[in-house]
């Protein structure tokens, strides 16, 4: 970023100097020494990414007998395989897949309510407001700040007594609990911006509450909700606390069978298979990072700005 | 009983009193100008009567109808708003077809509504494009097509102007004014600009914290305006005042005598006792240049094309007078200025209240 506004602030800073102007795009020896230490904290932070997919393609003779950043000379599948559906977790040898399928039980709906759950308080928050509202919000608010581990016991407590506890229910309730004040804090941010006249406009028009909310305030949410999903989908599928303490023996996400399995002691250590694994736990935030990113950073601006 | 009737209306917030205790009624068909500076009250009594707020007291009536307390899609209103507040999400049609829509009005009278209205307003082209596509005069066509879809009793509107520029506010103001004279809706319209109020209006209420100044038609306001506020906030360029003082007989201000009829005189006898003050309101346009009278030296002209405003120094202060065409004067010229007696606006110098 600050290597492409350099050129324009230094001319636009001097635009009267008897220097002439330089070329823009022209390379000069501040904008190499720029780009070269820039591409060495790319190269940095990526290396790890590097390690993890290169051993993952590798056999655990290459790993063995090649170094930590060799190129796999022969990739195979196999380490992936075996991480999906015959590695050790425990005494259990199913791989991590039922797991990931544990996760995506647990993520969808979780993600659905809680977002859901969010719009609807932003909306009730800022378009029909009552009295006590602002000191309910407050309250909502706290959630965002409060550690996760405060609530642990007595979260178990109350999922005990609904009969929920050890379930993937009770996963879902959890989240969707521990998600609702950022969501809520989301969409209340994005729905102040929307003009309290379009509300008026539609009570007016014999619009009910529903039908404001589905035919007017959900159509123009789609920046806010693309930005909500992803948030809640990231924090819920990388969750490890919940999901090791609330979890039963048939419920238990990823996250957790990943550590189980990078955990499981065997004879040798098969680091090609860890690290598959790794990268299968964590492939779906990444595929949704890459398709809908762009959008992200877009929907978290655009609150401010009505377009 | 009138289209709409407004009594005793009090509205508070806390300690706060916004409005205090309005009354007006207009006849079926009228166009009703709310008018006053901002704070004034105007919007909180004009989302009384859609029913976006309930009065502390008082009651509001459309035709025989009490809806002090009914929701605002049970009191048969439509209201455009300063923003316009078109749904971004709905192209021009589907706006103005919510409002059947949420009526329950079958799809083909809904379409032959949209048909109706958009040719009304010249806006049949533009019914495919969201609004976020049109213009700030379409989208103004296109609000005042979603209030005329519903043909209601009563059409509000909360400033619809003061978000165009000064052309096209002038053209959508004679489109309005059209647009009444061929539907003959009963309107009420919010403004704080005083050339739309007098306009437009057939009736005008010029308000003021909270309280109605005057209730009159715009003839009324104008020329007989009810008190020193009314008087200043009408008219462009404002009044000329001078605080004079009151003789056995005339006025004086300054050492120079201010010419009164006999009518005004009894009107200041009646009222005045003793030495209170008297103010002494001349519009622009009723001083003229003459060969005699006030003596003065010109401080600005101001050419607008068709007359010319001159701001002329004189021992009575500084005035104002309005004259036709240009008279080819300089600055610093000496002037002399004069009027009739019969134009003078006399107001008490304590309540302000008109006197003659």
């Amino acid at each position: 970023m600050s290597a492409a506004m350099s050129p324009e602030m230094t001319s636009s800073s001097s635009p009267s100097a008897v220097v002439p102007a330089r070329r823009p795009g022209g390379l000069s020896w501040q904008r190499v020494l720029l780009l070269l230490v820039l591409l060495g904290f790319a190269a940095f932070f990526l290396t790890p990414l590097y390690v993890m997919v290169s051993t993952s393609f590798k056999t655990m003779d290459e790993v063995r007998n090649g170094t930590l950043l060799s190129i796999p000379m022969s990739p195979s599948f196999e380490a992936w395989s075996k991480a999906w559906s015959s590695a050790c977790t425990g005494t259990d040898c199913g791989g991590l897949k039922p797991f990931f399928m544990n996760s995506v039980y647990m993520v969808v709906p979780a993600v659905l309510i809680s977002t859901a759950l969010g719009a609807l308080n932003g909306y009730v928050l800022t378009k029909w407001r009552f009295r006590g509202s602002e000191v309910m919000f407050a309250f909502l608010l706290f959630g965002v700040f409060m550690p996760m581990q405060v609530v642990l016991l007595p979260m178990s407590q109350v999922l005990g007594k609904l009969g929920i506890a050890s379930s993937v229910w009770g996963l879902i309730l959890v989240h969707v609990l521990a998600g609702m004040p950022s969501t809520t804090l989301f969409f209340r941010n994005y729905y102040a911006g929307l003009p309290d006249e379009l509300v008026k406009a539609a009570t007016l028009d014999g619009a009910s509450f529903w039908q404001i909310f589905w035919r007017i305030v959900v159509p123009l949410s789609t920046p806010i909700l693309v930005v909500t999903l992803i948030w809640q989908f990231t924090s819920i599928w990388n969750d490890f606390l919940y999901g090791v303490v609330f979890s039963g023996a048939d419920s238990k996400p990823i996250t957790v069978g990943l550590n189980n399995l990078a955990n499981t002691t065997s004879t040798v250590k098969e680091y090609n298979v860890d690290m598959a694994a790794a990268l299968i736990a964590a492939l779906p935030t990444l595929v949704v990072y890459v398709v809908a990113g762009k959008y992200f950073v877009r929907g978290l601006t655009a609150g401010a700005v009505k377009g | 009983m009138g289209a709409l009737t407004i009594s005793q209306v009090r509205k508070s917030y806390g300690a706060a009193d916004i409005l205090k205790g309005i009354d007006l009624s207009i006849d079926a068909g009228e166009f009703l100008i709310l008018v006053g500076p901002s704070g004034c009250g105007k919007s909180t009594l004009l989302a009384m009567i859609a029913g976006l707020e309930h009065p502390t007291s008082g009651a509001i009536h459309i035709g025989d109808r009490d809806v002090t307390y009914l929701p605002s899609k049970d009191r048969d209103i439509a209201m455009v708003f300063q923003s316009y507040a078109l749904y971004p999400n709905m192209n021009v049609a589907q706006n103005i077809a919510f409002g059947l829509e949420m009526r329950k009005v079958p799809k083909a009278q809904r379409d032959e509504t949209v048909q109706r209205v958009s040719k009304m307003l010249q806006i049949s082209h533009l019914l495919d494009r969201k609004p976020g596509q049109l213009s700030g005069g379409q989208r103004q066509r296109v609000a005042m097509g979603r209030a005329l879809a519903r043909d209601p009793k009563l059409f509000l509107f909360d400033e619809p102007l003061s978000n165009l520029d000064a052309k096209l506010r002038i053209e959508m103001r004679a489109e309005i004014k059209l647009l009444h004279q061929r539907t003959r809706t009963t309107t009420v319209y919010v403004t704080h600009d005083q050339v739309e109020a007098m306009t437009l209006g057939d009736r005008i209420a010029v308000m003021r914290d909270g309280v109605v100044q005057q209730f009159g038609t715009p003839e009324e306001i104008y020329t007989r305006p009810a008190n020193r506020f009314v008087a200043e906030f009408i008219g462009s360029p404002t009044m000329n005042f001078v605080t004079a003082e009151r003789l056995s007989e005339g006025l004086r201000a300054q050492g120079v005598t201010l010419p009164v009829n006999a009518e005004q005189q009894a009107s200041i006898n009646a009222a005045i006792s003793g030495n209170g003050g008297c103010l002494y309101g001349l519009r622009p346009e009723h001083i003229r240049l003459a060969d005699d009278g006030v003596p003065g030296q010109l401080v600005m002209i101001e050419p607008t094309g068709p007359e010319t405003y001159l701001l002329v120094d004189t021992p009575l202060g500084q005035m104002t007078s309005r004259v036709a065409g240009n008279p080819h004067l300089h600055v610093g010229d000496t002037v002399r200025l004069q009027w009739a007696a019969e134009s003078a606006h006399l107001f008490d110098a304590g309540n302000e209240k008109r006197l003659a």
